[in-house]
C-alpha cells in the first residue's frame, strides 16, 4: 500500500506544480528559473515513464490500428528476409473485437469475476481488519499470518491451489473423502471452476485489503469514538457512523486499485484453469494473451484487445471518480 | 492524483501486453549458407535447446553431447534444458528479438513449418546437417519440410498407441487388447465390472481425439483441397466414439485441468486398465505401481480401429538450426552427429524412444531395448498431420470443444461446428 502512494505521489508532483503557477502570474520563462530544482527531481521520473510507458503505449495504440502479425512484419534474420507487409486497416480490428460474440461473454464474465472478487476483498478484509485493530493476545502473529498469501508470489500460490483442487489426487477433495462427503470437480466443471478461481483471488487478495484498511482505522481519532460512547451509541451506530466513514478515503483508493488489478489478474486465471474448462472461466486479458501468444502472434489483434482493456478502466476510473466528488469527497 | 496512479498501472499492463512486439529492422542481403566445410576444422559454439524431460531423458542426450564434444574437440556444445511446454514461445521469442535465441533447436514436429514459414530456421538443404536423407521415414521427413526446403531434421518419431494393463484385461475375461472401438468400450465395461478398476482413462487433450477422428476416416483439415473437414460426418463419428465412452462409463468421467497427469496417474498406478499414449511415456509407466515389480504386465497395442480404419497422429521430435546463428557450420555438424543413425539407434537403446531412420531400427543398441520392437505395430497406424504454419493453432480450439464435451456442457457436433468456425478464422482461403 504505501509504496503505491509514494509512487503516486512522485507521478503527480510535475502535475501539482503546474497546477499551481497560473496563481503566482508570473511569466513562463521565471517559473523555470524558479521551480528548476522540482523540475529536475521530476525529470527522471518523467523520462522513464514516457519511455517505458508512453513509447509502447503509442507503439501499441498504432499496431492495433493495422494489421501486423509475426507473419507479416519485416525482419532478417541470417539468411532469412521478411518484408514487411502489414498495413494500416483502420479500426477494423475494433469493430471486430466489439461485434464477436466471444467479446460480450469474456466482459460478462470479466465484470462478475472483478465484481465479486473486489467486494469479498473488500468485505472479509474489513472484518479482518475489524478484528485485528482490538487488543487481543498474539495479535502481531495472526497479523503476519494474514499477510502470508500477500508474501508468497501470486503463481507460485497459483500453482499450489492448482493441485490443491485436482479433482482426482488434490489434497481438497482427500479432505472430504474422509469425512465422507463426495468430492467437488473442482476445476473441471466450469461454474465450480468460476467458483474456484475467485476462491483463489480472494485468498490472494484479502491481505493487502486488510493492511490497507488497518492503516484506515488507525487514523481515525479516537475521540470521535469515546464522543459517541458518551452519547450512548451502540457498536453498530459507532460502524456504521464513525468507522465507515472515517474509511472512505482509504476505500475509495483500494476498491479503485483492487477493481484495476482484478480486472486484469492474469496469474489466477491463467495458472489455476488455463481459461478452462472450454473457456468458460477467460477473462479479457487471459483471452487477450492468447490472441497474442497462441501460434502465430497477431500483435495487432492483441493491440486492440489492450487497447480495449484499457479504455474501459479508463472509463471505470474516471465514473468512479465523478461518482466519488459528487458525494463530496476531496480526491 | 490518485487517478493518475490509475492510469499508470492501466497503462503499465497494456504496455506489457503490447510491448512484446518488436521493431522491424532494415533488410539487408542474406549471405548464402555455407555449404560444406572441411569438418575437422569447424570449430565454435553451439547452444542446444533441448526439450526433453530432464530427469528421465535429459541425461542420455547430455551423454550425447559428450561423445560429439570427444569427436569435435573444437567445438563447444552448451547444453540448455528447456521445459518442452515453454519451449516453443521462449523460441520464438528470442529468435525474433535476435538475441538468447538457441544455435539448435529440438522442435516439436508440429512446430517447424511455423517456425520455417516466420523466417526463424536456417534451410538445411546442401548442407551437412542433412546427412542420407533416403535414410529416413517418410512422415517425419515430411515434417522437416516447408514450401519444398528442409528446415529440420527428425530426432525421433512416436505415435499413439493403446497401452494396457495385461492382469486387468485378464480379470476382465479379456487376453487381447480391443481392435475396434466397440470391442474397446466392451472390454472397459467389463473391466469396470469384473475386474474392480477403471476401463479407458481418457487425457483432455485435443491431440488424443486424433485416433477417433481418424478411425472413423475424418480429419480436421484436407491439406490437398484445401478444405476444413473438422466437422464432417467422419470427424463427427470420431468424436461421437468418445462422447459414447464418456457417457456409457467405459471411460471415467475426465480431469479437466492436469488431464494428462491425472490420467497416467490412474494407469500407472492400476486404477485404470487402459490409455492411448505414445512412446515417451514408456519409462514414467514402468515406474508406476502396476508395471515396476512386473514389467511383462505392461501391454502395448495399436490404437483401435474404427470404422474406416486404425489410425494415429504422427509426432516426435526434429533438429532445427536457428537461421541467426553464428555458427552455423558447427550447428550443421552437431545436427549431423545428433541425427545419425548410431546416435538414433543410442537415444533407442537407452530411452525406448523410436528412430526416425529405418536403419537405425537394425543396430544392435536400438535391439537391446525391447520396446522399441514392441511399438512397430502400433507405428504402422501412424498417419501423417497437416504440416502448415497454422499448426500449432489448431489445437486449442479443439480443446475447448473437448472440454465442453467431457464436462457435459456440448454435443460432438455443435461442438465441431464451432471448431470448423474457429478454423475459418485462422485460415484464410480454405473452405468447408
Amino acid at each position: 500500500m504505501t509504496t503505491q502512494v509514494v509512487d503516486g505521489s512522485a507521478a503527480g508532483a510535475p502535475a501539482r506544480g503546474r497546477a499551481r503557477r497560473p496563481k503566482g502570474g508570473r511569466g513562463g520563462g521565471s517559473v523555470l528559473a524558479r521551480h528548476w530544482y522540482a523540475w529536475a527531481m521530476c525529470a527522471p521520473v518523467v523520462i522513464v515513464t514516457l519511455v517505458l510507458v508512453g513509447y509502447p503505449l503509442v507503439r501499441g495504440v498504432y499496431l492495433s490500428l493495422t494489421d501486423a502479425t509475426e507473419a507479416n512484419m519485416g525482419r532478417t534474420i541470417g539468411m532469412n528476409v521478411i518484408p514487411s507487409t502489414y498495413e494500416f486497416v483502420g479500426l477494423s480490428n475494433y469493430t471486430a473485437i466489439v461485434t464477436s460474440a466471444e467479446f460480450l461473454s469474456r466482459l460478462g464474465w470479466t465484470v462478475v469475476w472483478t465484481v465479486v472478487c473486489v467486494a469479498l476483498h473488500y468485505g472479509i478484509g474489513l472484518g479482518l481488519a475489524l478484528m485485528l485493530n482490538r487488543p487481543l493476545r498474539f495479535r502481531s502473529a495472526y497479523r503476519l499470518m494474514l499477510v502470508l498469501p500477500w508474501a508468497v508470489p501470486a503463481f507460485v500460490s497459483a500453482f499450489i491451489w492448482r493441485y490443491l483442487l485436482n479433482g482426482e489426487y488434490g489434497v481438497v477433495n482427500a479432505m472430504l473423502r474422509a469425512v465422507g462427503l463426495p468430492g467437488v470437480s473442482w476445476l473441471d466443471d466450469p461454474l465450480w471452476a468460476k467458483v474456484s478461481v475467485i476462491t483463489v483471488n480472494v485468498w490472494l487478495g484479502v491481505p493487502f485489503m486488510m493492511l490497507a484498511i488497518l492503516g484506515g482505522l488507525q487514523a481515525i481519532p479516537r475521540e470521535q469514538y469515546e464522543a459517541a460512547e458518551v452519547d450512548g451509541a451502540t457498536p453498530w451506530d459507532k460502524f456504521r457512523h464513525i468507522t465507515l466513514p472515517g474509511l472512505r478515503p482509504v476505500a475509495s483508493t483500494v476498491i479503485l486499485l483492487g477493481t484495476i488489478w482484478t480486472f486484469n489478474q492474469f496469474p489466477v486465471i491463467y495458472l489455476v484453469t488455463r481459461g478452462g474448462p472450454g473457456g468458460s472461466s477467460e477473462i479479457l486479458v487471459t483471452y487477450a494473451y492468447r490472441q497474442a501468444f497462441e501460434g502465430i502472434r497477431n500483435y495487432s489483434g492483441s493491440a486492440a484487445w489492450g487497447v480495449l482493456i484499457l479504455a474501459l478502466l479508463v472509463i471505470l476510473a474516471v465514473g468512479y471518480r465523478r461518482a466519488l466528488r459528487r458525494q463530496g469527497e476531496a480526491w | 492524483m490518485r487517478r493518475r496512479i490509475s492510469a499508470v498501472a492501466a497503462a503499465a499492463a497494456l504496455a506489457l501486453a503490447v510491448s512484446a512486439c518488436g521493431g522491424e529492422d532494415t533488410a539487408t542481403q542474406p549471405s548464402a549458407p555455407a555449404g560444406s566445410a572441411n569438418a575437422a576444422d569447424v570449430s565454435g559454439q553451439v547452444t542446444w535447446w533441448d526439450t526433453s524431460d530432464a530427469t528421465n531423458e535429459g541425461p542420455a542426450f547430455q551423454e550425447l553431447v559428450k561423445e560429439f564434444q570427444a569427436k569435435y574437440p573444437k567445438i563447444t556444445v552448451n547444453y540448455v534444458n528447456v521445459p518442452f511446454a515453454d519451449a516453443q514461445n521462449k523460441f520464438k521469442t528470442a529468435a525474433q528479438s535476435g538475441s538468447g535465441a538457441p544455435d539448435v533447436l529440438r522442435a516439436e514436429v508440429g512446430w517447424v513449418a511455423e517456425f520455417a514459414s516466420l523466417g526463424y530456421l536456417a534451410p538445411l538443404d546442401g548442407t551437412q546437417a542433412l546427412d542420407a536423407p533416403e535414410d529416413f521415414l517418410p512422415s517425419p521427413l515430411g515434417s522437416g519440410k516447408y514450401d519444398g526446403k528442409t528446415y529440420a531434421i527428425p530426432q525421433v518419431t512416436d505415435t499413439l498407441g493403446l497401452l494396457y494393463n495385461k492382469e486387468l484385461l485378464k480379470k476382465a475375461g479379456h487376453d487381447a487388447p480391443p481392435k475396434t472401438f466397440e470391442e474397446l468400450k466392451q472390454v472397459a465395461l467389463d473391466v469396470k465390472s469384473k475386474a474392480g478398476a477403471e476401463g479407458l482413462a481418457l487425457n483432455v487433450d485435443a491431440y488424443f481425439l486424433l485416433p477417433f477422428i481418424y478411425g472413423e476416416g475424418g480429419d480436421l483439415l484436407d491439406v490437398n483441397t484445401k478444405k476444413i473437414t473438422v466437422a464432417s460426418p467422419q470427424s463427427v463419428a470420431g468424436v461421437k466414439v468418445v462422447e459414447d465412452l464418456i457417457k456409457s462409463g467405459a471411460a471415467p468421467k475426465p480431469a479437466i485441468q492436469d488431464s494428462y497427469t491425472n490420467a497416467e496417474t490412474a494407469f500407472k498406478e492400476g486404477k485404470a486398465a487402459m490409455i492411448f499414449n505414445g512412446p515417451w511415456s514408456n519409462t514414467s509407466n514402468l515406474d508406476g505401481k502396476a508395471f515396476k515389480d512386473d514389467p511383462d504386465n505392461f501391454g502395448i497395442a495399436p490404437v483401435p480401429a474404427g470404422s474406416a480404419k486404425a489410425g494415429s497422429p504422427t509426432g516426435g521430435h526434429d533438429y532445427a538450426v536457428y537461421a541467426g546463428s553464428k555458427n552455423l557450420d558447427a550447428s550443421y555438424l552437431f545436427v549431423k552427429f545428433m541425427a545419425s543413425a548410431e546416435t538414433q539407434a543410442k537415444v533407442a537403446g537407452k530411452l525406448g524412444l523410436l528412430p526416425a531412420r529405418p536403419s537405425a531400427y537394425d543396430l544392435p543398441e536400438a535391439k537391446a531395448n525391447d520396446m522399441v520392437a514392441r511399438w512397430k505395430e502400433p507405428m504402422a497406424a501412424a498417419v501423417e498431420r497437416p504440416w502448415i504454419p497454422e499448426g500449432g493453432q489448431l489445437f486449442q480450439p479443439l480443446l475447448e470443444g473437448y472440454q465442453q464435451m467431457a464436462t457435459g456442457e456440448n454435443a460432438a457436433e455443435p461442438v465441431l461446428q464451432n471448431v470448423a468456425k474457429a478454423y475459418q478464422g485462422l485460415l484464410k482461403g480454405w473452405s468447408l
